[in-house]
């Protein structure tokens, strides 16, 4: 069996999205955890000294393509295994099958994606490219985030956007940190109930983190 | 669903008579486009199988010189894997861990009308009426699971110590009978559950080890090649299954798939 027969399999598929999968949830525990660093509320100097680590790093920008290279990976796939397995039913039944056994959310993973690239292509538009584009996509310095933040984050509709992002989000990996196990091979009773019992306290933090940064400037808790 | 004596729609058992309007999906033959065709049923018993009603349906047809409605069955008992039907949105119908066949009509009220289709999926295509091919199980059986040495009669008990957990695994997962609800409840028509269920049957037991990478490989193989989804973990399949097979033996299926694509030699 060839690498590309192993990967191009329907499990092999599978395999692809949970380890990319995983790899994104490791890059949102940094993500979250260096922009709490606005919550120091002192003027964004302990948040831009972050960013500032994580910009003009050599390492964290190498890795940073590695991201970009998970990310579209977990993207495309998903994306071609969501309209592969649309097809795969033929007729369509004419009675619904309801929701026994399974989550809205797990039937969901494919339109909740969607909606997070949607958000992911609004934020990047607001924050990494314009910052990549003052350091002229290399070492360069950085503008200042923490006021770009207070800036964008002053328009009702960009926060609200951001919210409803943020609980897409959640919800993509309510279903997905524990799948991406159970893809990965774990199948002990055990292990499963405790991932997926990390995997929702995950969901929950993440998406009220990440919910209450915007919500913070827009609400003025923050100088 | 837990049993219930107080939830009458469901276990109601004293026993009564009703009349149904039974929807059902009628379709000449591969090439034809079927359509739903209404019947009225009368005096239905409370006692019946699902499938007696529809017997007690056909001969109404057959005496009126009507074509009587095809339906897969043959034991009758929930063990042989025959019997089918989406039965109100429900592989196998309202009931849990139960077949088609076992389905009795208590779980109707007089004046219910109940939609009856074939199983839907691009890999089990449409022979007539309810009936489905579902002989694309059978080519992922023959791909790779069996064991191709002849394991002669029984041997004294210990002689071949087996874990008890693995034995009572491997034989949880033997109790798939090969129905294909699975396919029929998942969004993404994957047969991972069945597979997974014939995978761990044998990969769990002594005797399967000599083959266990190939099979493993193959048999995805054949699943991918007779064309249905991919898994996505959402559990429909395990909460329809006649036969209660676990969604952790999907979990074993995709560690068995990692660990031999990763050491085959091939």
């Amino acid at each position: 069996m060839t690498w590309k027969q192993v990967f191009t399999s329907s499990v092999g598929k599978k395999l692809v999205m949970g380890f990319t999968g995983i790899f994104l949830i490791l890059f949102l525990i940094i993500h979250v955890s260096l922009n709490a660093c606005i919550w120091a509320n002192d003027g964004g100097k302990m948040f831009n000294a972050g960013a500032h680590f994580m910009g003009a790093n050599v390492v964290p920008r190498i890795l940073e393509i590695g991201l970009f290279a998970g990310l579209i990976l977990h993207i495309v796939q998903g994306l071609m295994l969501e309209l592969s397995n649309r097809s795969k039913r033929g007729i369509a039944y004419a009675s619904d099958y309801g929701n026994r056994g399974s989550k809205w959310y797990s039937r969901s993973m494919g339109i909740l994606g969607t909606l997070i690239l949607l958000f992911l292509i609004l934020h990047m538009s607001d924050f990494w490219f314009p910052n990549r584009a003052h350091q002229n996509f290399v070492l360069g310095e950085e503008i200042d985030l923490y006021a770009k933040m207070k800036t964008t984050f002053s328009e009702l509709w960009v926060v609200i956007v951001y919210v409803l992002g943020c609980f897409s989000l959640g919800y993509h990996l309510a279903h997905g940190f524990q799948s991406a196990f159970k893809t990965m091979g774990v199948h002990n009773k055990k292990y499963n109930q405790m991932l997926t019992s990390i995997g929702y306290g995950f969901s929950v933090i993440i998406t009220l983190a990440f919910a209450m940064m915007p919500l913070s400037f827009y609400l003025s808790w923050l100088n | 669903m837990k049993f219930d004596l107080n939830n009458d729609k469901l276990y109601r058992m004293e026993h009564y008579n009703m009349n149904l309007t039974v929807k059902v999906w009628r379709q000449k033959n591969s090439k034809d486009k079927g359509g739903f065709v209404s019947y009225q049923v009368k005096d239905i018993s409370s006692e019946m199988s699902f499938l007696e009603m529809i017997d007690v349906l056909n001969e109404k047809l057959i005496v009126e010189g009507a074509e009587p409605i095809a339906f897969d069955h043959d034991c009758r008992e929930g063990i042989c894997g025959q019997c089918s039907l989406y039965i109100n949105g429900k592989p196998h119908g309202p009931w849990m861990a139960n077949t088609t066949c076992q389905l009795h009509m208590r779980a109707f009220k007089d004046g219910d009308t109940i939609v009856v289709e074939p199983w839907r999926a691009g890999a089990f295509p449409v022979i007539k009426d309810l009936m489905v091919d579902r002989s694309a199980f059978d080519r992922i059986i023959q791909a790779g699971g069996y064991i191709s040495v002849n394991t002669g009669n029984a041997v004294d008990g210990n002689s071949l110590p087996i874990n008890k957990d693995h034995a009572d695994a491997s034989f949880a997962a033997a109790m798939c009978i090969g129905c294909g609800a699975c396919v029929a409840a998942c969004k993404n028509s994957s047969a991972m559950l069945f597979l997974s269920a014939k995978v761990s049957h044998l990969a769990l037991l002594p005797q399967g080890e000599p083959e266990r990478k190939s099979r493993v490989l193959n048999m995805v193989a054949q699943m991918d090649k007779e064309g249905f989804g991919a898994c996505t973990n959402t559990g429909a399949c395990e909460a329809t299954c006649p036969k209660e097979i676990s969604i952790s033996n999907i979990a074993r299926l995709n560690k068995e798939y990692l660990f031999s694509s990763l050491t085959s030699d091939k």
